[in-house]
């Protein structure tokens, strides 16, 4: 006998978006104070002005539920509407649990399929792959994809060179199915002969990055990516409203602006001036931005990528809600 | 033809880093005299191997500290 299948979604769309910034607003001169750095030194390099830094009562479910509500509220879905949680972190101290079914139960969503992920900064994009091709598979009706992270607890604070990159906060998206698709394809892959390039080394509790090696993959290897992502989806860079690449680092963001060739027409998510580096919240919390500040639009056609440890990379073009 | 290389070089120097090509001489060091930082010598790496087909490891880059270092890697290596 044969096995059956469900039947799935034609197309799927994001249908709302939300975030969550911790409340402490840590700038440059901050630092400067307690480590030998200074403003200049890092809006040179990182191109970060200010981050946000989590409070002890702003934990990783805190904040996922925070974004997560926010998205579904935005999604105007019931949380009994949504079947699928897919969690994206790098930044759990404890890893057991997993806190995606926490957070679908917070959020009041009954029962769903719930796990988290870890492709490291690439780890929303990744995660919203995932979803979609569950529901175009049959496998969920609609699904809440988070990305959080406490890179701060993970990080030595008085190593300079991360130190004042790395931030927190969540970001989250709700997305559904849809007769014509508004979610492309995930084009995604990993170089893993550089899995040390950022890491938690064993018997160590916070992250290295060798920050040239790391520089020059993202500067070099990704421009294809971001082609083949425009490309799997059937729109070209004149079609880009909105570029919303992992804010990594300002120059990484600038030079991928200027070998896709965006112009004016383009609006390029520079939220790491305000955010740092977020890694897996960093991608729905720039789109957040952009949508809050009146720069994005309902309907505008994002392209985003996400990068970072493993190495991994995942990028895809979107509708905004 | 370490002439060559070093015209070459003062090209991606000034294009990446707005170094002066009159400034490019081999005994400059590019983080201290030349105040290019970590990053931008990954820009230098990579516009370096497209120019003069050669390959510059990230751990061979560390050790690159001086124009004259480039120089030589590039004639040793092209």
């Amino acid at each position: 006998m044969s096995i059956h299948l469900k039947k799935g979604a034609p197309g799927t769309r994001v249908l709302g978006l939300g975030s969550y910034r911790p409340r402490r607003r840590v700038t440059n001169h901050e630092l400067a104070q307690v480590m030998d750095t200074n403003d200049e030194w890092i809006q040179s390099r990182v191109g970060i002005a200010e981050r946000r830094w989590a409070s002890d009562d702003e934990t990783l479910v805190e904040m996922a539920v925070a974004a997560g509500g926010k998205a579904l509220a935005a999604s105007g879905l019931a949380p009994d509407e949504v079947d699928l949680v897919v969690l994206a972190s790098a930044s759990l101290r404890a890893p057991i649990p997993g806190i995606g079914p926490q957070v679908a139960h917070r959020l009041g969503i009954p029962r769903p399929g719930a796990f988290d992920l870890n492709a490291g900064c690439a780890g929303f994009c990744y995660a919203l792959g995932v979803a979609s091709d569950a529901i175009r598979g049959g496998s969920a009706r609609n699904a809440l994809v988070v990305g959080v992270e406490r890179l701060t607890d993970v990080t030595d604070q008085t190593d300079r060179s991360t130190a004042v990159i790395f931030a927190d906060g969540a970001g989250a998206a709700v997305i559904g199915a849809s007769e014509e698709p508004e979610i492309g394809p995930v084009v995604w892959g990993s170089d893993g002969d550089q899995y040390n390039a950022i890491e938690i080394a064993a018997g160590s509790s916070t992250m290295t990055m060798a920050g040239q090696a790391v520089y020059r993959w993202a500067t070099t290897k990704l421009t294809d990516t971001l082609v083949e992502a425009m490309e799997a989806a059937g729109v070209g860079p004149d079609d880009i409203d909105v570029f919303a690449p992992h804010q990594a680092n300002l120059r990484i963001v600038e030079s991928m602006t200027r070998k896709l060739g965006f112009g004016e027409k383009t609006v390029v998510a520079r939220d790491i001036v305000q955010s740092g580096n977020t890694s897996a919240a960093s991608v729905p919390l720039a789109l957040s931005a952009l949508l809050e500040s009146g720069e994005a639009k309902s309907g505008d056609l994002a392209l985003v990528l996400g990068y970072g440890a493993g190495l991994t990379f995942a990028g895809q073009v979107f509708r905004l809600p | 033809m370490s002439e060559d290389i070093q015209a070459g070089l003062a090209e991606i120097l000034e294009e990446v880093a707005g170094v002066a090509p009159a400034d490019a001489t081999p005994e400059k060091s590019f983080t201290e005299d030349l105040d290019v930082d970590s990053l931008s010598m990954v820009e230098i790496a990579t516009a370096v191997e497209d120019k003069f087909g050669v390959a510059i490891p990230d751990d061979e880059l560390g050790n690159i500290k001086t124009v004259g270092d480039a120089i030589s890697f590039i004639q040793k290596n092209q």
